[in-house]
């Protein structure tokens, strides 16, 4: 098993630490596992992405550069990143901010409306955790429960109730189907 | 120890540091290696240390000048443009014989390059780096977890041999996450001895003098015999490599750091492919495990060298190798390969030796018979080692000219 992933977003729609909590659960899971940044002039506002491997066997370069999975969760992401995506692959699209379709057709497309489901949970900053469960619901690479555990590791600092809404909005995305 | 953590790589180095018993750090910020100082900042004071941000990286080397002087473990960090700043100083410990401990997080070069990862300051580190004659014992991990484990290796090389020591590492590796492990008890500065050299309280002893500049006549050219002599031990002694695949290998890919992952991914596409594939990794740069390569050069005749610099660490290879095989280099200066482009070249290049290696095979198994005659042949006229059963003539020549022929194949 190698899976590569792709996070991309606005900075502050938490793609960054979308894609380490991925690492880390993949770490429990005692997968070999690298996380990768994209650290140029990236602010708030801006753009900004991850590479994350989640796999059985040595890790090679962290950098992703045919993911078997794309998650974008804005418009620009999806220009970027959808001819990167492996033929075969899996697009996940935060359909509450992407409106454009994506034009490949030998991709698996699911369109999840994340930000809307953050709202309805509670709060549009777990939108990034909705597109991780739909990732381990539709893949089945990562179990949502390993990945709400790994919350507690890479947040050490959160509130209960926080974590709890992000495991909500986890087991919501996980219902995704295609 | 034991439990395998999701670091950074620039946390994983500056906490090896720290757990290895580095008790100061001066340092001033450059991308991609601002987590070291970010994480020394909260680690060392709550370690009993002191981390000083200092005005700037010429600042910072002196200030690790003066507290190695006093026989701590102290380090510094830098990436490439803030690495060439320090490189006055780090000549001015290594003439004052100072084991020090610094890391480049390479970035692009030459000039303020870029921030992305590159290998372009391979000649900087291992040819010395600074003015003057000497060397710096240079390590190069590929993962975080070597990030982590090294800053230990590198503090016990340079104070076993009086000299500076540093970690070669680049964005990627710094910038990346992955699981580390620290294989090692921490180590508490209180229990290692103080060196007899080491300035302090110099009550009730003779004077001290920790400097790099002795106007006595012929004074340096002995003092630098005797580094040379330490060179040269250190050479024959603390070589560091990795080999994978190597026993039946056909052609082997050299690479370091990041482009050794790289380069074993092509690997492991080849091999799914049957080819037969093996990847050399050092690991000291220097010393370079020249003998390793020269040794594996009797045998191997073809070498892939991948590196994210024009051609500097293929030069090591050819030296070591000496004429004796052929190297063909994959370059990306300050660009990163990805696995697949690799194992294109790789393809290309195995399917060009094939006939030579067929021959070859062909040329072993049928003197095996004749394994009693072998006067009847000929030398043959290359220089390369003597094979183990001498071909019958005819043959040999055959040989030479598949071997040609392969050459002109569009190899380049």
């Amino acid at each position: 098993m190698y899976q590569g992933i792709r996070i991309s977003g606005f900075g502050g729609q938490g793609v960054i630490s979308a894609g380490i909590l991925l690492a880390q659960a993949g770490l429990l899971e005692n997968k070999n596992v690298s996380w990768f940044p994209a650290y140029g002039a990236e602010m708030r506002g801006g753009t900004a992405n991850c590479s994350v491997v989640i796999a059985s066997e040595e890790v090679s370069s962290p950098v992703v550069s045919r993911p078997d999975t794309v998650i974008v969760m804005n418009e620009p992401s999806l220009a970027k990143f959808e001819p990167l995506v492996k033929p075969g692959g899996l697009l996940i699209i935060n359909s509450s901010l992407v409106n454009s379709k994506p034009k490949r057709t030998d991709i698996k497309v699911a369109y999840v409306p994340c930000n809307k489901i953050a709202e309805e949970i509670g709060t549009t900053k777990i939108a990034n955790m909705v597109a991780l469960g739909a990732y381990a619901g539709l893949t089945g690479a990562l179990s949502v429960d390993t990945i709400a555990k790994a919350l507690g590791k890479v947040f050490k600092r959160a509130k209960p109730e926080m974590l709890e809404l992000n495991v909500k909005a986890l087991k919501k995305g996980a219902e995704t189907k295609i | 120890m034991g439990e395998k953590i999701l670091m950074k790589g620039n946390e994983a180095l500056a906490e090896g540091a720290v757990l290895a018993g580095c008790r100061f750090f001066s340092g001033y910020p450059i991308t991609p290696q601002n987590e070291v100082p970010e994480y020394m900042s909260w680690r060392l004071p709550e370690a009993g240390g002191t981390f000083i941000q200092a005005e700037s990286e010429v600042s910072a080397i002196n200030m690790i000048y003066g507290a190695a002087a006093t026989g701590i473990r102290t380090m510094t960090s830098s990436s490439s443009p803030g690495i060439s700043l320090k490189q006055e100083g780090i000549s001015y410990c290594a003439g004052a014989d100072l084991p020090i401990f610094f890391a480049n997080v390479v970035r692009g070069g030459p000039g303020l390059g870029n921030i992305a990862a590159s290998q372009g300051d391979y000649n900087q580190s291992v040819k010395g780096g600074g003015h003057g004659d000497y060397h710096t014992i240079v390590l190069a991990p590929n993962s975080v977890d070597e990030m982590g484990n090294f800053p230990k290796k590198c503090y016990e090389l340079a104070e076993k041999y009086r000299m500076p020591s540093m970690i070669l590492a680049d964005g990627i590796l710094g910038q990346m996450m992955e699981p580390v492990e620290f294989k090692f008890q921490p180590v508490d500065p209180k229990s290692l001895k103080k060196p007899e050299w080491s300035l302090g309280s110099a009550e009730g002893r003779k004077k001290r003098i920790v400097r790099s500049y002795d106007l006595r006549e012929g004074e340096l050219e002995k003092l630098n015999w005797i580094r040379a002599k330490k060179f040269k031990e250190i050479e024959d002694k603390e070589v560091l490599f990795e080999e994978k695949n190597i026993n039946d290998a056909q052609l082997v890919l050299v690479a370091y750091g990041t482009s050794s992952r790289i380069a074993a991914a092509a690997m492991k596409m080849a091999r799914d492919k049957g080819m037969k594939v093996g990847l050399f990794r050092p690991i000291t740069l220097w010393p370079f495990p020249k003998k390793q390569l020269a040794k594996m050069a009797q045998r191997v005749k073809n070498f892939l060298v991948v590196e994210m610099s024009q051609g500097q660490f293929v030069d090591d290879v050819r030296l070591a190798i000496n004429g004796t095989a052929e190297i063909d280099l994959y370059a990306r200066p300050s660009g990163i390969p990805n696995g697949e482009e690799v194992f294109a070249v790789v393809d290309k290049l195995y399917q060009s030796i094939k006939p030579a290696i067929a021959a070859k095979k062909a040329e072993k198994s049928k003197p095996a018979k004749k394994a009693k005659a072998p006067k009847k042949a000929k030398p043959t006229k290359k220089l390369k080692p003597v094979k183990k059963f001498q071909p019958v003539k005819k043959k040999t020549t055959k040989i030479k000219t598949a071997k040609k022929s392969t050459k002109k194949g569009g190899r380049r």
